[in-house]
């Protein structure tokens, strides 16, 4: 199957090919192939392709997979709307 | 030893723009040092908004000269990959009588130097932006020509651009120590080296103040977490960014389709924290909600903090140091690095070659706290 065709990030349509590309730019970690590729910006927030290209990582820099640093996670755990959010009460 | 003729503390927006316009002068020998990457501090944290509405004289320049270069970004610096500038304008509503006089001003300010911004009635916005609630407010400016930039592919174009002109970068290495012997740069230590070098670039953001104190220079700036959220991508909605200052929000639908907006916490500690609080999304989903209903059916994805670095007076220190030769700051942007970066770059490669600079450049040097000299105060911050 091509690169091209792979699909790594659904929530932002990034290929394999679109990874391996920005290593071979020097981008090798999670965190800088974000910021060029958008992976782990969508609604997921990187539950599918964090793994996949932290393995990614690894290979090209010859690495264990656990030695290659994941990305950083924020709050929300999944998407709620704003107005629930504005509409909730404590008391 | 390694040398070089400058040293560029930090790979942020400023840094790069610093490195790319002295590389582009003629100047060889550059380094730039991050201990991380390109924007992994307040840069690729930013609202990613340009705008020129502003209070001061002083920053309508450095935008409005930003805003130009932006619109021929990609061609000057030959960037395969589009910087996405999007001039849909900015809609900076008023909410009281007091905010709408201020704006009269500011939109004179404003239209002295050439920025077509103009005061609206509260009809001729909803024209703008329907989905306003009409009742938020009492009327607002616009400036259409303000707008959106992706702020990790522009220090990207810059980055790139920067290292096909020889700019030499090191990553995930910090600097530790700025050695100055009778008042004379020396060297720069960082974790793993140690540069020769009889010129520094002080583009460390949220850090200004420390890498100003390991020169010995002392920079009036300090940081404080200002946090974001952003929304599930949808339909085209809303082209220009909304704004108030009063009620503390800026909210915008970037090119991708999400909506990012921030306000700012009065309570924030001046310190280095960046973390998400649950207060900043209670009181986010509110004032959203009560400006733009129509947004508040959209689900946030995610939220994040980024440092403001805050100067006194809310402009920014783009200067040379009379007391260090060599030493230059591009600091204290007060939240608005990204916009001004174009000039930024322009200013301090000036600077460091010594040429004539207009004659705005003096205020952005640090003396005019020093001297007492309160040039002006802008109050347009979110």
């Amino acid at each position: 199957m091509s690169k091209k065709d792979i699909i790594i990030c659904r929530c932002e349509d990034v290929t394999l090919e679109d990874v391996h590309k920005c290593l071979e730019q020097g981008y090798t970690t999670f965190e800088e192939i974000k910021r060029i590729l958008r992976v782990g910006m969508g609604p997921c927030q990187g539950q599918t392709c964090s793994q996949l290209i932290q393995k990614e990582i690894a290979k090209y820099l010859g690495k264990n997979v656990e030695d290659v640093k994941t990305q950083k996670t924020r709050p929300l755990v999944t998407g709620v709307k704003l107005q629930d959010i504005a509409d909730s009460e404590d008391e | 030893m390694n040398k070089a003729s400058i040293v560029v503390i930090g790979a942020g927006i400023s840094g790069l723009s610093s490195a790319y316009n002295l590389a582009k002068k003629g100047i060889k020998d550059i380094v730039v040092i991050d201990k991380a990457y390109i924007t992994s501090g307040s840069t690729g944290r930013c609202g990613a908004g340009v705008r020129q509405q502003w209070g001061t004289k002083l920053n309508c320049i450095l935008a409005k000269k930003s805003i130009d270069f932006f619109a021929h970004a990609k061609e000057d610096l030959g960037y395969e990959k589009d910087i996405e500038f999007k001039q849909e304008g900015y809609l900076i509503l008023s909410t009281s009588k007091e905010e709408d006089e201020e704006f009269d001003k500011n939109v004179k300010i404003q239209n002295s130097i050439g920025i077509p911004s103009k005061k609206l009635s509260v009809e001729e916005a909803l024209k703008i932006v329907p989905h306003l609630n009409p009742k938020s407010f009492t009327s607002a400016s616009f400036c259409k020509t303000d707008g959106h930039v992706n702020p990790f592919l522009m220090s990207e174009a810059y980055y790139l651009a920067a290292r096909k002109l020889g700019v030499k970068f090191y990553f995930f290495e910090e600097v530790k120590e700025i050695v100055v012997v009778n008042n004379k740069i020396q060297k720069v230590i960082t974790d793993k080296q140690v540069i020769l070098t009889d010129k520094v670039v002080n583009a460390a953001g949220s850090f200004a103040r420390e890498v100003g104190e390991m020169a010995g220079v002392e920079i009036p700036v300090f940081s404080e977490n200002h946090e974001i959220l952003v929304t599930e991508p949808t339909r085209e909605l809303q082209g220009p960014m909304v704004m108030s200052f009063s009620k503390n929000i800026y909210c915008q639908q970037v090119p991708h389709g999400s909506f990012l907006m921030g306000r700012s916490n009065p309570n924030a500690l001046h310190n280095h924290d960046i973390s998400s609080s649950w207060q900043f999304l209670d009181e986010m989903s509110k004032t959203v909600c009560h400006f733009l209903p129509e947004v508040g059916k959209l689900r946030v994805i995610r939220t994040w903090g980024g440092s403001y670095n805050l100067s006194p007076d809310h402009q920014p220190f783009i200067s040379d140091t009379e007391t260090l030769p060599g030493y230059f700051m591009a600091c204290g942007y007060s939240g608005h690095g990204f916009m001004f970066a174009p000039i930024t770059g322009e200013l301090i490669s000036g600077m460091v070659l010594g040429e004539k600079l207009d004659d705005y450049a003096k205020d952005l040097n640090i003396k005019r706290l020093i001297d007492n000299k309160f040039t002006d105060f802008e109050k347009s911050v979110v």
